[in-house]
């Protein structure tokens, strides 16, 4: 991969669509390396009604270096599901395995299902939202360059390598140029109607290299629900180990 | 005063020509309004912002979504929806259904989420897959499946297996009118699509938008179909009365202009016209009538007599200005009152007709003068004064068994009145749709063979943040389902304690034995944290359960059921949550249907006041213009009467009274009253003016205006059966209801009154029939003679 940029630059890349692949593997590249971390979220789901409702969860992910990144997340609150562990080993090619340990019949289930679009946890996030977001999911297209929010920006879409269980026929990013960090993605369903917008706010840098945002800010335009990512205790290279994300270490998280 | 109206008379020839240029400027600036005027096409329109139905339900669709679709019902000739080529269809409409515009979930047999266990893992797959490849084998097991299911049969899937649905709930912004076209355009090309693809298959296009729809091309159908009618029908009557080309042409212009006037400034002001107000150009054009036709039969009266037309157009306006005024302040009153009714679109035919009518008035004592004088009217001598014949004839009948007919009168009118005993309220908004429509004998076909229309839906507190996960609380709500799926049009129950149970299952290696209620709250949370993990875009639980998990909706669905069915059930529903569940979960039904439920009698309570205003106000006015304090408040029981017994009638042939219908007695009282003032008035003239007894003075009434009534309400009467034809029953039973009770009154006028009037005004005098002197005085005022009103002098 370190190669192919080298060897293909963005501004030799002809076409809109190899431009939007390469700025892809840029900001690939740009994240690469970071071995392990972890972090901890807090999800405020709010309805059209003025509702409000939050979630905790913990978030160990290990870089794999051939294949989609192994994810270990943990729930700690709503009360009835703290101690449910969800086990995910995403793959460049194929659909992703999936596990949740369930505390209160003390068995790990596995999730047999080809449906990544449904919404994650109530939220207005979706499976496919927050998953590793590995390049060969999708193919891209360079749109347009763009100021959002003064930042010189790429635009770029993506369309889902699988549609048929993808909720979306793109989405639009506009990634800035100098770190390659995404900071709007526009979700378009499968009517191409525009559903969700996503924000992040509050980059920071860790380890000198790898920006994660603070905020996230998921908004349904069509049933004026959103969400709200708050993440928090970020922490790179702890030392996970392959043995941390496997069945029996789903029953140990805690 | 009356110097006034002579001046008036005589500025009106004078400025004959600045008075047509003025009116064509007016009606122009009016005009440009039609253009703002736009078809709204939510029945939600009906529901006023108060209503606390309609608030509960915007509660309710905020916290989980609106529940307003597109249903197709799929109904193979072969009455099997499990074979190879149906499901196939279906599997082929329901992916294609994502693309209709706004749609935000798709539900139907084939992408219905099936879970079942294998091992360790649990299995969440649509039901079908691949349709046209499975084996034999397959389609039996998922027809074993999906006949069992509870979230599919009598909902999208009919328990014999023969017809099944494709719902798709529309989530439009709700920001331009023509979303729901847009939807209901892309949802036929479907449909047709889907009919030339598999000839096999009957295909129905229904559902809540669907009927949205056809709800705003009622209106526009009404418009386009029953104004040109109309107009035929009243140049038909007008110009056999009138027996003249300028007359009736005449007459056509001022109902026209007082029409674009009344719809023009409703464009200006911002009304939107929905399928009930859509009925104001036609019966603007029916109330405008009776202004030109006392103005023209005047006229042409005079000019027989030999009056040049000047002088005979000044003399009409004289005469004429003030009963037209007050007849047109009346019916002004009778439709301004409708703005107490609850429903919008009701205060905004009342508006719009309000104007028109006014606009009428206007154009009748100016316009029609100005007209006439510039145009070339001939009048042939009429070898009249035959003309009225039958009202001599009436008038005699009337005198001579004035005892009979008073009291048969009173019985007859207490009868029809008690009739109003057997009324009982139902709006039924799918039945609005005549079997004309489409949607009628679609939505028709689904009732019968599918699911119902009618909706009772629960959100259902558990009173704590993740409380439906709380076994006792799933074990009520079960319970409380169960409960619902024993009463009677109870068709459907969607609640989520079934998803519950088929996971428990699930979870044990699919043992029949564990499809219950999980027993403790962690594993009913986390058996649902593992289901919506495995659930695809659109088929999430975000619809069953709030964000906090601490409340669920229940959706009870019901068939061919009354208004009051549904609210006794809906009573018994809350009895049952009042006996059996805790406090925090009793709630009110809510619903579209419930709101129409209510509808009716919340708006007949508003509307009672409404017409209590509308009589003080016109009595008052009748008081004044009769000089009368006893004459005005007799006149209340000919006034009242005809509504009461159109009522009766109604109860005792139809029975159900709608929306529609509880406006109907302010509405009309504005428009009878104008017969009663005419007969009075004569009256009266004749007992203070020509100093006739009681009876004379009944034959001098039904002499000068028993044709002039007889003919403008036959106009009136025609122009509501126009009405009746709609095909939007909330219009066609207002047309019908108020001809009979135009009707009605005429009849009451005709009978009742001469011989209330004698029976109040004889005892103080002798009554002797100077059946000579009645018939000889004022033989000139003949047909159309005109009420003089308050008047000292005569014609």
């Amino acid at each position: 991969m370190i190669l192919f940029s080298l060897l293909f630059p963005l501004a030799a890349a002809a076409t809109p669509e190899e431009k939007g692949l390469a700025i892809a593997r840029e900001a690939d590249l740009r994240d690469a390396g970071f071995i392990d971390f972890t972090a901890d979220l807090l999800m405020i789901l709010k309805n059209k009604h003025g509702q409000k409702s939050v979630r905790n969860i913990r978030v160990r992910t290990l870089e794999v270096a051939d294949d989609g990144d192994k994810g270990l997340t943990i729930f700690d609150n709503p009360k009835d599901v703290k101690g449910t562990a969800f086990l995910t080993f995403s793959h460049k090619q194929g659909d992703d395995d999936q596990w949740l340990y369930l505390p209160a019949l003390k068995r790990v289930k596995r999730i047999s299902s080809r449906n990544k679009s449904g919404s994650f946890m109530g939220s207005e996030f979706a499976y496919e939202d927050i998953s590793s977001q590995e390049v060969e999911k999708y193919t891209y297209k360079w749109i347009r360059d763009d100021i959002y929010d003064n930042r010189e920006c790429f635009v770029v879409e993506r369309y889902p390598g699988d549609k048929k269980n993808s909720g979306y026929t793109r989405q639009v990013s506009w990634i800035d140029k100098s770190e390659y960090r995404q900071w709007k993605v526009e979700y378009y369903d499968r009517k191409n109607s525009l559903l969700k917008t996503l924000t992040a706010k509050k980059y920071q840098q860790y380890l000198d290299k790898y920006w994660r945002a603070d905020q996230m800010y998921m908004v349904n335009h069509q049933n004026g629900k959103s969400t709200d990512l708050v993440w928090s205790n970020y922490k790179f290279q702890v030392g996970l180990k392959v043995r941390d994300f496997n069945k029996n270490s789903l029953k140990r998280a805690r | 005063m009356d110097k006034l109206e002579k001046m008036f008379g005589s500025m009106v020839i004078k400025q004959r020509w600045w008075i047509i240029v003025a009116t064509v400027l007016i009606v122009a600036a009016a005009a440009g309004g039609i253009r703002h005027l736009a078809f709204n096409n939510d029945t939600r329109v009906f529901f006023s912002g108060k209503n606390p139905q309609l608030q509960a339900l915007e509660a309710l669709e905020n916290t989980y979504n609106k529940t307003n679709n597109v249903l197709f019902a799929i109904a193979p000739k072969n009455s099997d929806v499990f074979t190879r080529e149906t499901l196939a269809a279906v599997e082929e409409l329901t992916e294609l259904a994502w693309q209709i515009p706004y749609s935000s979930r798709v539900n139907s047999i084939t992408n219905f989420q099936h879970t079942r266990a294998e091992e360790d893992d649990l299995i969440v797959e649509d039901l079908v897959q691949g349709a046209g490849n499975l084996a034999d084998d397959d389609l039996l097991r998922i027809k074993r499946i999906a006949l069992s299911e509870p979230l599919l049969v009598n909902r999208i899937l009919s328990p014999a297996g023969h017809v099944t649905g494709v719902s798709v709930i529309i989530l439009a912004p709700g920001k331009s009118l023509n979303e729901t076209p847009k939807v209901a355009a892309f949802a036929r090309k479907m449909a047709d699509d889907f009919r030339k693809k598999h000839p096999g298959i009957k295909l129905y296009l229904t559902g809540g938008v669907m009927m949205d729809n056809a709800f705003g091309e009622a209106g526009l159908k009404d418009m386009s179909t029953l104004v040109p009618l109309m107009l035929l029908t009243l140049v038909v009557i007008v110009g056999l009365s009138l027996r003249s080309f300028a007359g009736t042409f005449a007459t056509l212009i001022i109902i026209l202009i007082s029409m674009v006037t009344g719809m023009g400034m409703a464009g200006w002001l911002g009304i939107m016209i929905t399928a009930a107000s859509s009925s104001a150009p036609t019966i603007i054009l029916t109330l405008a009538v009776a202004d030109s036709v006392h103005v023209l039969a005047t006229i042409f009266q005079q000019m027989r007599q030999g009056n040049s037309k000047h002088e005979a157009i000044a003399e009409s306006v004289r005469i004429n200005l003030q009963p037209v005024f007050l007849t047109s302040i009346t019916t002004v009153i009778g439709f301004l009152t409708m703005n107490f009714s609850d429903a919008p679109p009701f205060r905004d035919l009342g508006n719009i007709v309000a104007m028109g009518v006014t606009a009428a008035f206007v154009y009748s004592v100016l316009f029609l003068p100005a007209f006439m004088a510039v145009i070339p009217v001939r009048v042939k001598p009429k070898p009249d004064e035959a003309v009225c014949a039958g009202c001599d004839r009436l008038a005699s009948f009337v005198i001579n068994r004035r005892k009979v007919i008073f009291w048969g009168s009173l019985i007859v009118i207490v009868a029809l009145t008690a009739g109003m005993l057997r009324i009982e309220l139902n709006d039924n908004w799918i039945k609005y749709f005549d079997k004309s429509y489409d949607i009628r004998r679609a939505s028709d076909f689904t009732e019968e063979n599918l699911t119902g229309f009618h909706i009772i839906e629960y959100s259902l507190e558990s009173g704590e943040t993740g409380g439906i996960n709380n076994p006792d609380f799933l074990t009520t709500v079960d319970k409380f389902a169960g409960w619902y799926r024993q009463q009677s049009k109870v068709v459907n129950v969607n609640t989520i304690t079934d998803t519950m149970k088929r996971l428990n299952k699930n979870m044990h290696a699919d043992d029949e034995s564990y499809y219950r209620i999980p027993k403790e709250r962690n594993l009913a949370a986390q058996y649902l944290l593992l289901y919506e993990m495995s659930l695809p875009f659109g088929l999430d639980l975000n619809n069953q359960i709030n964000v906090d998990k601490s409340a669920t909706r229940m959706i009870v669905t019901l068939k061919d059921t009354s208004t009051t069915e549904l609210r006794a059930t809906d009573e018994k529903a809350r009895a049952w949550l009042q006996a059996n569940a805790p406090e925090s979960m009793f709630t009110y039904g809510s619903g579209l249907s419930v709101i129409w439920a209510h509808l009716s009698q919340r708006n007949i309570n508003s509307m009672l006041g409404a017409s209590f205003v509308a009589l003080v106000l016109i009595s008052a006015i009748l008081t004044l213009a009769l000089r009368s304090f006893k004459l005005g408040i007799l006149s209340l029981i000919p006034n009242l009467a005809p509504a009461f017994m159109a009522y009766g009638i109604w109860g005792l042939t139809v029975g159900q009274v709608g929306l529609g219908l509880s406006v109907i007695a302010a509405m009309t009282l504005g428009i009878v009253v104008d017969d009663t003032v005419h007969f009075m008035s004569k009256y009266i003239r004749a007992r203070r003016e020509h100093d006739l007894n009681p009876a004379g003075a009944v034959r001098y009434a039904f002499n000068t205006v028993g044709t002039a009534m007889w003919i403008t309400t036959l106009a009136l009467v025609a122009g509501f059966m126009v009405l009746a034809l709609s095909g939007y029953n909330m219009n066609a039973d207002m047309g019908l209801l108020s001809a009979l009770t135009i009707s009605l009154a005429l009849i009451l006028d005709f009978l009742f009154l001469p011989t209330l009037l004698m029976k109040v005004e004889g005892k103080k005098y002798e009554l002797l029939d100077k059946e000579t002197d009645a018939t000889t005085i004022d033989r000139h005022d003949s047909v159309f003679a005109p009420v003089s009103v308050g008047s000292s002098s005569d014609s």
